[in-house]
């Protein structure tokens, strides 16, 4: 490309000096550190690399120049423009991050605004602990048994030994409803599921009913007319206390966790005997220096339900064969389960509703 | 049933060292249960001691009462052993007396602290005391005055008075009759505490043999009452005081001291457990005859009730007719009273099924029927009218009538056969034969054989009738504490059933919606469905009603879920609560049964009698309903809130149908108690699951809710129902969206609805979605018109749609529109 530059203006042509290709170099540099801004240098950019620029006018010289001087005036402007250009670069890089760094500063909000817009849901206290129950025995490979809350009173007594002379139906204390002919109750307790349970299916049975239940008890801190139990039910060959012991100690562990077992102490329950009341040990101070103890009142021992050898009259009204088949069963609250596992003394907040009761537990217990 | 522990040792030998609480916590290992331990001086703090009245000055007071200023010696209990300066407004005491003295620093029943006190004139340092106000039972209001011989002043007074005695309140259970009486506790605790020996049996003693001189009995029903026994006693004082070990006894348990005659039945059917009653003698006309009522026939019994009476009712009657009813209650004209000198004593022996159905009958619950009706000992009738005449005797003057009626025979004692190693099976530990046989021996059974093993229970022990009862009785010997816990091994369990699954996603999707759960009782009354402007021809007026329910306003079985939910949303209004969300899930009662059968206990019953339970019992579904008050989304720093409006009751039911794969469509209806403009008919899979929307402003009203408030209740075995099992997972086309939006004037009645599914049903297949984003309505479209403005979305599986085809199904679209809903396109 030696040939003559037509358009070429030799008016404008910039001296190939050594010392003023520097000079121009120079005044780059300082311009382009000079830049405070990504404004600053895009000027400097335009003044000293651009279009115009002494050595982009430089550059254009080459050409012109003789062949044998080409190549190093070449090198030497391509070596300014590279310095002028690398500059810009480095310093584009560091603005640009001052540059974010400023507009950041200035969107900076004050996170400890509150952030509520949406109110958040929960579900009720008992509702998890039912299916924290639940998941228990599903986990021991048993099953979860239902049904109706208005009961057949066979179902709910003469099925359970609890005939209509039996001194025992008078502990409990029952809804009936109208008209009385009709045999229709409130069901006392969900011993009833138990009964339907054995009607409807074959040994060997292993399930639990979590549920719901009514007795006339006036309402107050400690009774409700509507309460939550759970009763368990095991009817199979070579069924013992000591499997009642063993699965009641594991319910307890798996719910109050390591080290807490259980103890019997005699009792009376017409659907069962032998019967037993099961006291829970204390979960908190495990039966060690209990006398400090707020959940057990220094007794070491919670009560916890009641339980036993489910009553050979009982398997035979729900058509299991006593000589066979032998069981167990236990029963006791959610609702009090509940209360000294999460210290509440007064059971009324269960049943009032009041929005601030439910909400402290969030969705999982 | 409470005891006094001194009494309990009247009847069995206890080492010095076994404490109370060893004996109660092996009396409640074997059956009879601690409810408590407690002293009638518990009270009671400080020195309580014996003083000597040196001096007693009356001094007449300006209010006419007259004071008496004593010197009283009460030892070195004062620190000084100077005698005691203290104001006395009682006067039945003299010099000399020992009287009973609490110093400063006690306290007295009732939290009444003593001190050095200035009154009358003088510093009166402590008080003389009567037995009110020490707590105890009343003999007269006067000081105590102690016996001479009682001890020395200064000594602690406790033990003189009983106050340290220990009173052991037992809670007896149904099949533990024998421990509602001293002679029962007793036995057990020789049985199970161990050391304890010599069980003197108080019903063991020698009664005169029973002869012809005797008030005549004729039992004419031997099953309800098989043994009756009867004795007389003349010349009794009926002005005789009770004796103070008696009356403090009787108190002890839990009884009052009424006069002697009634004191002394009282006192016996404790001990021994055998219900007494008293006739006044000189009342009787005649033979004693003991039938079942008749009907029609009427008593006024003690308590001054009259009652007629059931052809169940087991009565006592003489010539003058019912003189009581057997076993639970005496009458009123033979009744004991102040001028009673002859008294018949009936010691009887009555059919439990009776007593239970009499008392529950008549609504009659006392000492007596309690016994009665849990099972006596048959065979001590006549032990037990022995004790009463010696104790009438010894207390009362009396003599003892040398008639002794004795009618009937107790019936036998079960014979029960039971394996020798029941025990050991039921339990699940080792329990030898011989070991069985010791225990059962030890409670009073006649054991023989062995392998298998008679029994023949005691005849204290009605509650033993079968091998069950009998090897409860060896565990509980044996010991619960012993009982190894050993896992069962169930087979293979199949989770949660598909029911259960479901229902833990409603309640969670109603959370994360915004609502908090709650749990309210089921009982409502009228007055509830006329708040929620329910008519009174809905079906939800039809009610299961409790025939005893605990308030009068509250006898129904509710039938929608709102009515405890919408109260409990007012009570947080109430509470200063302005925007919250509530949910409950429970069953409600819709009444459609009839007559459970009552069936038979002795076998299965069969498919269809069960079936026939279930059939009689109301459908009881599972529902959900919300309520939601004040804003959706609360105002803050970030702007205005947003108000919730109906359209968030119907979104969410909408998130809880989706929570089992189930899409809602909805209709407007008129329906309590909502906004009659402003409630959503809910249905999936053509069929209604409930209602959502803006409650009625009267509604809100009448429960103090603000106004704007809103509701929603579903059916969730519904939406069970159509739950959806697998959802197909998705197909997507990557062909290019194109993009149509139309906007459709109407007249203001068309429902968006309809014009939502009109334009679906035009735009065919490539519509890949449809959403209403806007609604107007204003002078632009004229009155009683609406524009609503739908975002169309198309796609192709295979192609990209060109702008022709797009604007060609877009017309389609809304030709189908123009057609079906009579829209015009703006």
């Amino acid at each position: 490309m030696s040939g003559p530059n037509n358009d070429y203006d030799p008016v404008e042509v910039t001296p190939l000096k050594a010392e003023e290709l520097e000079a121009a170099r120079d005044a780059a540099l300082v311009a382009v550190a000079a830049a405070q801004d990504l404004d600053e240098l895009k000027q400097a950019r335009l003044e000293h690399a651009g279009d115009r620029s002494p050595l982009a006018l430089a550059n254009r010289e080459i050409g012109a120049l003789p062949p044998q001087a080409r190549k190093e005036a070449g090198q030497r402007i391509g070596q300014a423009r590279g310095a002028v250009n690398k500059a810009i670069a480095e310093r584009q890089a560091v603005l640009e991050v001052e540059h974010e760094e400023r507009m950041l500063l200035t969107e900076t909000v004050d996170v400890t605004l509150p952030t509520a817009r949406r109110r958040r849901g929960s579900r009720h206290p008992l509702t998890l602990q039912s299916e924290l129950i639940a998941d228990i025995f599903v986990a021991m490979g048993w099953e979860i048994a239902e049904g109706p809350l208005v009961e057949a009173e066979w179902l709910n007594f003469d099925a359970l030994n609890l005939g209509p002379d039996h001194p025992a139906r008078t502990m409990q204390d029952t809804f009936w409803t109208e008209p009385a002919e009709n045999h229709v109750v409130l069901r006392t307790q969900t011993s009833p599921v138990q009964a339907r349970t054995m009607l409807t299916r074959k040994p060997p049975i292993y399930i639990a009913c979590p549920g719901r239940v009514f007795r006339t008890d006036e309402y107050d801190a400690t009774h409700s007319p509507m309460f939550h139990q759970v009763e368990g039910l095991v009817v199979d060959k070579g069924i013992s206390m000591a499997h009642l012991k063993g699965a009641l100690d594991h319910f307890a562990t798996r719910m109050f966790g390591e080290g807490v077992d259980t103890r019997f102490r005699p009792s009376y329950f017409p659907f069962t005997e032998p019967s037993a009341e099961v006291d829970l040990r204390c979960f908190v101070c495990l039966g060690e220096n209990s006398e400090e103890c707020r959940t057990c009142r220094g007794e070491g021992w919670i009560e916890w339900g009641g339980c036993g050898v489910v009553n050979p009259r009982v398997l035979i009204a729900c058509g299991v064969d006593p000589e066979v088949y032998s069981g167990f069963a236990f029963g006791m609250g959610i609702d009090r389960s509940f209360m000294f596992r999460h210290n509440l003394e007064d059971l009324r907040p269960l049943f009032e509703g009041d929005v601030r009761f439910a909400s402290a537990f969030g969705t999982e217990i | 049933m409470k005891a006094p522990i001194s009494w309990i040792k009247e009847y069995v030998d206890v080492p010095a060292d076994v404490t109370t609480d060893e004996i109660t916590r092996r009396l409640t290992m074997t059956g009879l249960k601690l409810e408590a331990i407690d002293s009638p001086g518990a009270q009671i703090t400080g020195p309580l001691v014996i003083g000597r009245v040196l001096t007693m000055e009356p001094e007449p007071q300006k209010n006419g009462k007259v004071i008496n200023w004593c010197t009283v010696d009460v030892g070195d209990a004062n620190g000084t052993g100077q005698p005691q300066g203290i104001v006395c407004g009682a006067h039945n005491f003299a010099p000399g007396d020992l009287v009973v003295v609490i110093l400063p620093g006690g306290v007295l029943p009732g939290n009444f602290a003593i001190s050095e006190r200035k009154t009358y004139g003088h510093l009166s340092a402590g008080m003389i005391c009567s037995t009110s106000e020490l707590g105890l039972p009343e003999d007269d209001d006067g000081i105590i005055v102690l016996p001479s011989d009682a001890g020395e002043p200064g000594q602690d007074v406790r033990s003189v008075l009983g106050l340290d005695e220990e009173i052991i309140e037992f809670e007896v259970n149904p099949d533990r009759a024998y421990g509602l009486s001293l002679r029962g506790i007793a036995r057990d605790l020789a049985v199970s505490v161990e050391g304890a020996t010599n069980f003197r049996d108080p019903a063991i003693r020698d009664t005169p043999a029973a002869n012809d001189q005797g008030h005549p009995v004729v039992l004419e029903d031997t099953v309800g009452c098989p043994v009756f026994v009867a004795r007389k006693v003349t010349g009794f004082d009926p002005s005789a005081p009770t004796p103070s070990y008696i009356s403090q006894r009787l108190v002890a348990a839990g009884m009052r001291s009424i006069s002697l005659a009634v004191d002394i039945t009282n006192y016996v059917m404790l001990e021994t457990g055998r219900p007494i009653h008293g006739y006044d003698a000189d009342k009787l006309r005649g033979a004693i005859v003991v039938r079942r009522a008749r009907a029609g026939e009427t008593l006024t019994t003690l308590d001054g009730t009259d009652r007629t009476l059931s052809t169940e009712d087991l009565v006592v009657t003489d010539d003058s007719g019912i003189i009581g009813l057997g076993g639970v209650m005496g009458g009123e004209t033979t009744e004991m009273g102040e001028s009673t000198t002859s008294i018949l004593v009936e010691s009887a022996h009555w059919d439990a099924v009776s007593m239970f159905r009499t008392g529950k009958r008549h609504k009659i619950s006392s000492e007596a029927g309690k016994r009665n009706e849990r099972g006596v000992d048959p065979t001590i009738c006549e032990a037990a009218a022995d004790r009463v005449v010696e104790l009438l005797v010894a207390h009362g003057g009396a003599s003892a009538d040398p008639g002794v009626t004795v009618v009937g025979t107790p019936p036998e004692a079960p014979v029960i056969t039971v394996s020798g190693d029941k025990a050991a099976l039921v339990s699940g530990m080792e329990i030898s034969e011989e070991t069985a046989v010791e225990a059962l021996r030890a409670v009073g059974c006649d054991v023989t054989g062995s392998g298998t093993l008679t029994v023949v229970p005691p005849p204290w022990r009605p509650d033993l009738t079968d091998a069950q009862d009998t090897t409860e009785e060896v565990i509980r010997l044996v010991g619960y504490d012993k009982v190894p816990s050993v896992l069962p091994i169930p087979p293979a369990g199949r989770g949660l059933t598909r029911a259960q699954q479901l229902r833990r996603r409603f309640g969670r999707a109603a959370a994360a919606e915004g609502f908090t759960e709650i749990v309210t009782f089921p009982f409502v009354g009228e007055s509830d469905f006329d708040a929620l402007g329910i008519p009174t021809d809905d079906v939800r007026r039809n009610a299961l009603r409790l025939a005893n329910p605990l308030s009068n306003e509250a006898p129904l079985m509710t039938t929608t879920v709102l009515v405890g939910l919408l109260r409990a949303a007012a009570r947080n209004v109430g509470y200063g609560a302005s925007s919250f969300g509530l949910f409950e899930t429970a069953t409600v009662t819709l009444p459609t049964g009839g007559v459970a059968p009552i069936l038979p206990v002795d076998a299965r019953p069969s498919k269809e009698e069960f079936a026939a339970l279930d059939a009689a019992l109301p459908r009881q579904p599972l529902h959900i309903a919300l309520v939601g008050v004040g804003e959706a989304d609360a105002s803050g720093w970030w702007g205005e809130g947003r108000g919730v409006t109906w359209a968030d009751a119907v979104e969410a039911v909408r998130a809880v149908a989706d929570s089992v794969g189930l899409s809602v469509t909805t209709r407007g209806v008129e329906m309590a108690p909502w906004h009659p403009g402003r409630c959503a008919e809910l249905s999936v899979a053509g069929e209604v699951v409930g209602h959502a929307g803006e409650l009625h402003p009267k509604v809100c009203t009448a429960l103090g809710l603000p106004r704007g408030s809103v509701a929603a209740e579903a059916d969730l075995d519904v939406l069970i129902e159509h739950a959806v099992h697998l959802r197909p997972a998705p197909t997507f086309s990557t062909q290019p969206l194109a993009k149509e939006d139309v906007a459709l004037v109407v007249d203001e009645t068309v429902a968006a609805a309809d014009v939502e599914a009109a334009l679906r049903s035009g735009a065919g297949d490539v519509l890949e979605s449809i959403r209403l984003f806007d609604v107007y309505t204003g002078q632009q479209v004229g009155a009683g018109k609406k524009s609503l403005a739908f975002a169309l979305r198309f796609r192709a599986d295979d192609r990209t749609l060109t702008e022709k085809d797009t604007s060609a199904f877009r017309d389609a679209a809304v030709a189908a529109a123009v057609a079906k809903v009579g829209a015009v396109q703006r």
